[in-house]
């Protein structure tokens, strides 16, 4: 089933926030009117990425790093897969595994740092497929850390806000075995308001005590929460206005449901069943 | 004679009317007006006050399905359609991502009226751009307790699967109260 949408709708990080939980493979394919980028996953996790009309061949990036000329690019045969390519490089000692991967991670950090900067354009996720012809970063990339990192650059506040509109719930660890905050790159910032977390702190609560706005403590706990590190535990509820609660507690007394009996509910569902 | 009542709800065009439709033995008492708002003209009508169907079970009950309009403004009609509700079911199209910030929104406004159980209904799974139920789930930032099933409203199977499975929760609600 493909994902589809804009990330209009959908913002990147979100979108990778799915990814990540859902441990999907595939490739994301987003086409902006600035650019055209492609970032693949093996089980949530990032294995490569490329952004723009750049050259993500592994001959492209040994020129871009100086480690070949272009004349000499052009001389490698095309029909060459990235991963025969690289083979014969480390084979013939010119290129150790190390600078390759580094190679890798550095043109995977680039895309990623662009594809932040997207704000509107066509996404759609293709499940199971991979460039099977190109490096990929080994081991693959977490996308905790990359989700905080493209979180930090959020400027739009209305969209934190509407994202997480009350700062009352409390937030807890999620008990998920792959979420480890040591793997994290948090900042000083972030590691303050992680020391608050807990049942007895709201959000508004960690803010005050670490003398934080409400954009820079809605900033930290949208990321967080995005890369899956933290859960709410009470509902982010809309708050009903005053007129509007007291007559909600009032049809709660005369609520027929908490008159409904076990029987009742039972003959309904042997009803619907024979429909 | 006793009544029952479970309210519909969802975002503008997710499919609640045909939901009421397929299931109701009665014809749907809907009160669908043309629409004249050019940025929800992707339909030709639009439930403005509420929907109505029932399903009778013997001549002692009647469950009552409850359609809210899907329009922003007629919102306040939601608060008095909650109101003794047994439950409700959020319906979303799956093949619409711009509409899950507001099926979340719907979702939280709901909550607040009445603390019954609730379960999602992904629709529309049978469009080829539908978002699979687990990844709605994700989206829409709702619990593993909660169920998010996938419906095509127009499937009675897939129609009796979901109320069947609120019923299911409502039952569950009420063996966790008397424990």
């Amino acid at each position: 089933m493909a994902l589809k949408g804009n990330l209009h709708d959908f913002s990147i990080t979100q979108l990778l926030n799915l990814i990540h939980l859902a441990r999907k493979t595939g490739t994301l394919a987003i086409d902006s009117k600035s650019a055209a980028t492609r970032v693949s996953f093996r089980e949530g996790k990032l294995v490569y990425a490329t952004t723009g009309a750049a050259d993500s061949r592994l001959v492209g990036l040994l020129i871009k790093v100086g480690k070949i000329t272009p004349d000499q690019g052009r001389r490698i045969p095309e029909n060459k897969t990235d991963r025969e390519l690289a083979g014969m490089l480390v084979q013939a000692g010119l290129l150790t595994k190390i600078e390759l991967d580094q190679m890798v991670r550095n043109n995977i950090k680039e895309a990623m740092d662009r594809l932040f900067a997207l704000t509107d354009g066509i996404f759609r996720f293709e499940p199971n497929i991979l460039p099977e012809d190109r490096l990929w970063a080994e081991p693959p990339v977490n996308l905790d850390s990359i989700i905080m990192e493209g979180t930090r650059r959020l400027k739009e506040s209305e969209k934190l806000q509407e994202e997480l509109p009350n700062l009352e719930v409390i937030l807890r660890f999620t008990d998920r075995p792959d979420a480890r905050l040591r793997n994290v790159n948090l900042s000083v910032d972030e590691w303050r308001v992680v020391s608050y977390i807990n049942p007895k702190n709201s959000i508004r609560q960690i803010a005050q005590a670490n003398g934080m706005s409400e954009f820079q403590i809605r900033k930290i706990i949208y990321g967080m929460l995005q890369a899956g590190l933290v859960e709410v535990i009470q509902p982010i509820s809309v708050p009903v206005p005053a007129v509007a609660a007291a007559r909600a507690a009032a049809a709660a007394k005369s609520f027929p449901s908490a008159d409904v009996k076990r029987s009742v509910v039972n003959r309904l569902i042997d009803r619907i069943k024979r429909i | 004679m006793q009544t029952v009542k479970m309210v519909i709800t969802g975002p503008f065009s997710a499919g609640k009317t045909e939901f009421i439709r397929t299931i109701s033995e009665i014809d749907v008492v809907s009160t669908e007006r043309k629409i004249t708002s050019d940025a929800e003209r992707i339909k030709d009508q639009t439930t403005v006050a509420m929907d109505f169907g029932r399903i009778t079970v013997d001549d002692d009950l009647v469950l009552y399905l409850f359609g809210t309009p899907g329009q922003k403004r007629f919102d306040f009609m939601w608060e008095i359609l909650s109101e003794g509700m047994l439950g409700f079911i959020v319906i979303v199209d799956s093949s619409r991502p711009e509409t899950f910030r507001e099926a979340r929104g719907i979702l939280d406004t709901f909550r607040g009226y009445a603390d019954t159980p609730y379960v999602i209904a992904a629709n529309k799974q049978d469009h080829e751009d539908a978002w699979a139920p687990e990844d709605l789930r994700i989206a829409l930032k709702i619990g593993a307790a909660i169920k998010v099933l996938p419906c095509v409203a127009n499937d009675k199977e897939t129609v009796k699967s979901v109320l069947l499975e609120l019923l299911y929760s409502i039952l569950e609600t009420m063996d966790l109260e008397s424990q």
